[in-house]
């Protein structure tokens, strides 16, 4: 076990994987000479060389598209995105052809490519910086989409998606970057897809949240403990796919359950996870689930408007408290 | 394969496309198939004569109008008709359909329906083939109406900037869709485009088989030394239609003839008839004959794919849900 931050994390990942495979190489804007623009890749032109590590212009669609196609010829391309907002301008690639191109080959290609980079919220960056991607990409069968929250996952769920035969789209947190935890040493060690995890045990409320939410929740379940109730909080860790189960037997001894993540509230990953407990665990369940979400605008630029339309612990906590009829 | 039978074989592979979608169009009358067909005749001396420059292991794609070049690299007309039909015994299992002819084992890369969307693609083959230090290259076709979409310029850009051994195919059929090229593009000789890139260009028309083979074979041999992407845009003409949908009524019947005057297929077997050949073409033309019609019956008799199909195709491994 190594304390390292958390974009060390990702990196010993991304190496100890290139070291393994020669067929996985990296592609992204300034993540070489200009050693990452959040410094992950860090030392990785040094140690890889030019070939494997590759700089390209600013042509999201060009290089998400090129991956893909070497990926479909089996190589197995990391392709950085400088932020996940800046997928958008890739999503056809994404969607059409990573996603897709195995089924409509009858089966016959396989895309082992891993798309990764920061998501959602940073600081001040505005509304076209700060979109939390996942809720557009969930939507689509044949992908995966993975977000950890801890360093130890961070590494563990990159080497999975390094080593999956699938498009895996991998998700980080400008603002955990600098996020410092103990990671295995082992060079084998893997986090498998669909498995949640429960940071925080307790009986009273289930708060289910992933990437940097979790930290928020985490703080909001030390305010409810202040008011004797005691939370329960999963970071699911992967989105698609989703651990069912660890939820539903969670809100199966809590009876209440609150979902909080960044991302506006119209759909997305809270709206299918409210759907299947309610679906799945309808006669559990004491309250109706509720959702802490971003606020329904595009992100404001002004800190303290940014600040109200993120998700935060206060929020968190009244949603606990109004699932747990404590207002 | 000396030259007269190398002309041989491409008539019959020309002849072949030809009657292969002649019967598409029937059978698509007939509701045999859905869905959208595009089909490839007018611009056969393209796709044959590609093949013609390249090795068998070289990777190859294009878009939605791809029967021509899935024939060209060896699909089975079996395969290709079932796919028409929707038939688990088609080249895509019968998820694809015309739009999206896969044949790994012959190096067909598809089929793609979103216009330019392919283009990354075939960079991204003639990347790995690059990477891993084989000779390979990469070729694909697309519409001169992809020419105004992104995803054919950073393709294109990148392609150049990295030395890819790709070769960038426009067919310019001169409509895209039913947008003659004059409303569609400020600058209409489209090989242009390549010196925005530092690329190498060509431009010619696909009138002789052969000339395609050979212009063609000079970017093939640039690519595989070296000397990085080729544009090449090949000016053909599509005979029928859009897609089965389209009455073409942006174009006058006197330029449809016109164009048919030209028809590659008919000059490569007008010279083989002159060259003495005329037994040999009417002995390919009844083998083709057969072969489209053991097509068709082959897809007529082949069973619907089932829901089974869809999992495995959609992940490999455990479904992510």
């Amino acid at each position: 076990m190594s304390e390292m931050r958390f974009r060390e994390a990702i990196r010993t990942a991304i190496a100890e994987e290139m070291e393994r495979d020669g067929s996985v190489f990296m592609m992204g804007e300034e993540i070489g000479q200009y050693q990452g623009a959040y410094k992950v890749t860090e030392g990785l032109l040094d140690r890889f060389g030019e070939k494997r590590i590759i700089d390209t212009p600013i042509a999201e669609a060009g290089f998400a598209g090129i991956g893909i196609g070497a990926a479909m010829v089996g190589l197995r391309p990391i392709v950085e995105f400088m932020t996940w907002n800046f997928s958008a301008v890739a999503f056809d690639q994404i969607l059409n052809n990573a996603a897709k191109m195995r089924q409509m080959s009858g089966g016959q290609l396989e895309v082992p490519i891993v798309f990764r980079g920061p998501n959602a919220s940073a600081r001040q960056v505005g509304s076209q910086h700060s979109h939390a991607m996942e809720h557009f990409y969930t939507h689509i069968p044949g992908v995966k989409v993975v977000a950890p929250s801890s360093c130890a996952d961070a590494k563990g769920l990159l080497k999975t998606a390094i080593r999956d035969d699938n498009p895996v789209l991998y998700l980080e947190s400008e603002t955990l970057y600098s996020l410092k935890g103990d990671v295995p040493d082992d060079e084998d060690y893997t986090v498998p897809f669909g498995l949640g995890r429960v940071v925080r045990e307790g009986a009273d409320v289930t708060i289910i949240s992933y990437s940097r939410i979790v930290h928020v929740a985490m703080e909001a379940a030390e305010a409810l403990a202040k008011e004797g109730i005691e939370a329960e909080i999963i970071d699911l860790r992967s989105l698609r796919p989703l651990d069912e189960d660890l939820i539903l037997q969670s809100v199966a001894k809590t009876h209440r359950a609150v979902v909080a993540y960044e991302g506006w509230p119209y759909g997305g990953v809270g709206a299918e996870i409210v759907d299947r407990i309610q679906r799945l665990a309808f006669d559990e369940l004491d309250a109706p689930v509720l959702r802490v979400t971003t606020l329904d605008y595009p992100m404001p630029y002004n800190a303290a408007l940014e600040q109200h339309c993120i998700p935060q612990a206060p929020r968190i906590v009244e949603a606990a408290k109004k699932v747990s009829y404590r207002e | 394969m000396n030259e007269r039978e190398l002309a041989i074989d491409m008539y019959r592979q020309m002849k072949l496309i030809r009657r292969f979608e002649e019967e598409s169009a029937r059978a698509y009358s007939m509701g045999k198939i859905g869905g959208f067909l595009h089909l490839y005749i007018g611009q056969e001396s393209v796709a044959v004569g590609a093949n013609a420059a390249i090795r068998p292991d070289d990777y190859t794609m294009t878009t939605y109008r791809d029967h021509g070049l899935a024939l060209a690299r060896g699909m089975t007309s079996r395969a290709a008709m079932a796919e028409l039909f929707g038939k688990e015994t088609g080249c895509s299992k019968g998820l694809g359909g015309s739009m999206h002819f896969f044949d790994v084992e012959n190096h067909m890369y598809g089929g793609h329906g979103i216009v330019g969307g392919h283009m990354p693609l075939a960079a991204g083959m003639a990347f790995a083939a690059k990477y891993r230090g084989e000779d390979r290259v990469a070729l694909v076709f697309y519409g001169e109406g992809a020419s105004s979409i992104g995803a054919t310029h950073e393709a294109m850009s990148l392609a150049a900037l990295w030395k890819l051994p790709c070769i960038f195919i426009c067919e310019n059929n001169e409509y895209a869709m039913g947008t003659s090229l004059e409303r569609s593009l400020s600058l209409t000789d489209i090989s242009r485009k390549a010196d925005a890139y530092g690329m190498a260009k060509d431009r010619f028309v696909a009138d002789d088989v052969f000339m395609v083979r050979d212009r063609i074979a000079a970017a093939v041999k640039r690519a595989r030394s070296g000397e990085g992407p080729t544009l090449i845009e090949v000016r053909t003409y599509r005979f029928r239609g859009h897609s089965m949908s389209d009455p073409a009524k942006y174009r006058t019947k006197d330029e449809v003839d016109d164009a048919k005057q030209r028809d590659a297929l008919y000059r490569v077997q007008r010279q083989l008839e002159e060259d003495g050949a005329k037994a040999e073409l009417e002995k390919i033309d009844a083998a083709v004959e057969d072969e489209v019609q053991d097509a068709i019956k082959f897809a007529d008799e082949s069973a619907d794919p089932g829901p089974d199909l869809l999992a495995p195709t959609t992940y490999k491994g455990d479904f992510a849900r």
